[in-house]
């Protein structure tokens, strides 16, 4: 069953880390990505740029309006995600809890929904 | 005792273990259900014409599973994707069920873990647990907890569809995983507990309902995977369970310990709490639970409230600040 990690952090957190720490936890992720491809876990992944680039789109009456930003104003945003094949919840938690960013932020685990 | 009887008797005494492994079978809580159901009304026909079976147990779960995958079967007329569903459940057992119809101890286990997963709500935890495990109708769950019926049910009805549709595994779980899980199906039978003894709600102070299923579970679980804090959490509750009677007055008012007739304490059942506390000791891996359970023990021992070895006491809580800074005492 594929399940999508959604990774959320605080952007704040990456920008005032030293850059030591930052090049550490960028090689902790090189080791994860490559830990899952082995593992078979690996669908996809990516991780996305800061919020400060995030356009948001809607369409209403056929129009379309445009804003700068994300779409909700919180303190830990949308950085990354994986998507990944797992047997069970159980499994997709015990990768999910080895993405380096589970330590400072948040993983969100979403099963996919799957149409026949 | 007629057919009728007995298969009453059967329902309140297995039909929660033939569930936990109608589940297993089917993959499937609702699907389980409906099975559960269906085989037991098969049963009151069959067994009253044939006579009961040698094994019931087993009879009951190879047709609720031969009913659920039929029932698929004729709804893949309309529905392709049942029959599919129909044949992966036909082919994953033997068709002459042998062992495998035989209820297995694991299933209730798993069962018990499943309904306390950490991915589901703590509240619904409880509710699922009472309901799937204990066999509790939502009505009484409801009715315990002072909650209205269709936000029990909701919960549940949730629960269920998160376990189905993020496929939380029907698994007991491996041994890196099991402390943490341990503690959460602990505190379920402990949430349980308190809500029965401490009797926030309700008409009477303590709610002894509650109480029973939670030494039920208790006793399940100890039975299944004996862990120290699982034999703690159970001398626990038996030990303050064992002051039932003398706990309240006449009037319903609460009596307090040091003013209770411990003549009307519940001899066997202290004397199992307390070997139960030392077992959990002397595994030197025992955790908060069975320290408060060594506290009930020490007041069960004293005769008289001014014969309580006080200082013992002390220095239980002191050890168990130490294990569990929270404030459970």
């Amino acid at each position: 069953m594929r399940y999508l990690c959604l990774i959320y952090d605080e952007e704040s957190k990456w920008g005032t880390m030293p850059k030591e720490q930052a090049e550490a936890m960028m090689g902790e992720y090189f080791a994860f990505t490559e830990g899952i491809k082995q593992s078979g876990h690996y669908v996809g992944g990516e991780a996305l740029q800061p919020t400060q680039t995030a356009t948001t789109v809607r369409v209403r009456g056929g129009k379309i309006s445009t804003t700068d930003g994300p779409f909700a104003e919180t303190k830990e945003h949308l950085g990354g995600y994986y998507l990944i094949n797992a047997k069970d919840l159980n499994d997709a938690i015990a990768v999910a809890a080895k993405i380096p960013s589970s330590r400072i932020g948040s993983i969100e685990i979403r099963p996919i929904q799957e149409f026949n | 005792m007629d057919v009728r009887e007995r298969i009453d008797q059967l329902y309140r005494s297995d039909s929660r273990r033939v569930l936990a492994t109608l589940i297993r079978l089917l993959g499937d809580f609702d699907r389980a259900e409906e099975a559960l159901h269906d085989a037991f009304t098969a049963a009151l026909d069959v067994w009253s014409r044939e006579g009961i079976p040698d094994n019931p147990r087993a009879w009951l779960v190879s047709t609720g599973r031969f009913k659920a995958i039929d029932k698929l079967r004729r709804a893949a007329r309309f529905d392709a994707a049942r029959g599919a569903i129909a044949e992966q459940l036909e082919a994953a057992v033997p068709p002459h069920g042998g062992d495998e119809a035989e209820p297995v101890e694991d299933d209730r286990l798993r069962l018990i873990f499943t309904c306390c997963h950490p991915a589901i709500q703590p509240d619904a935890r409880v509710a699922l647990t009472l309901r799937e495990v204990c066999g509790l109708a939502t009505e009484e769950i409801a009715r315990a907890f002072l909650a209205p019926a269709p936000t029990i049910a909701q919960r549940i009805v949730r629960a269920k569809g998160k376990i189905r549709d993020a496929r939380i595994p029907y698994q007991v779980p491996g041994r890196d995983e099991l402390p943490d899980r341990l503690d959460a199906v602990l505190h379920v039978i402990y949430l349980v507990f308190n809500e029965g003894y401490s009797a926030s709600s309700g008409e009477s102070i303590v709610r002894h309902d509650l109480c029973d299923e939670a030494v039920r579970l208790g006793r399940v679980l100890v039975e299944l995977l004996p862990e120290p804090e699982a034999m703690g959490l159970l001398a626990l509750m038996l030990l303050h369970d064992a002051r039932r009677s003398a706990r309240t007055s006449a009037s319903g008012e609460l009596i307090l310990l040091d003013e209770q007739d411990r003549s009307l304490w519940r001899q066997a059942q202290i004397a199992e709490g307390l070997s139960l506390v030392e077992r959990a000791l002397y595994s030197r891996r025992f955790g908060p639970y069975t320290l408060q359970g060594a506290i009930a023990a020490v007041h069960a021992e004293a005769a008289t409230a001014s014969a309580t070895d006080w200082r013992q006491i002390v220095g239980l809580y002191d050890v168990l600040l130490r294990v569990d800074p929270s404030p459970v005492a």
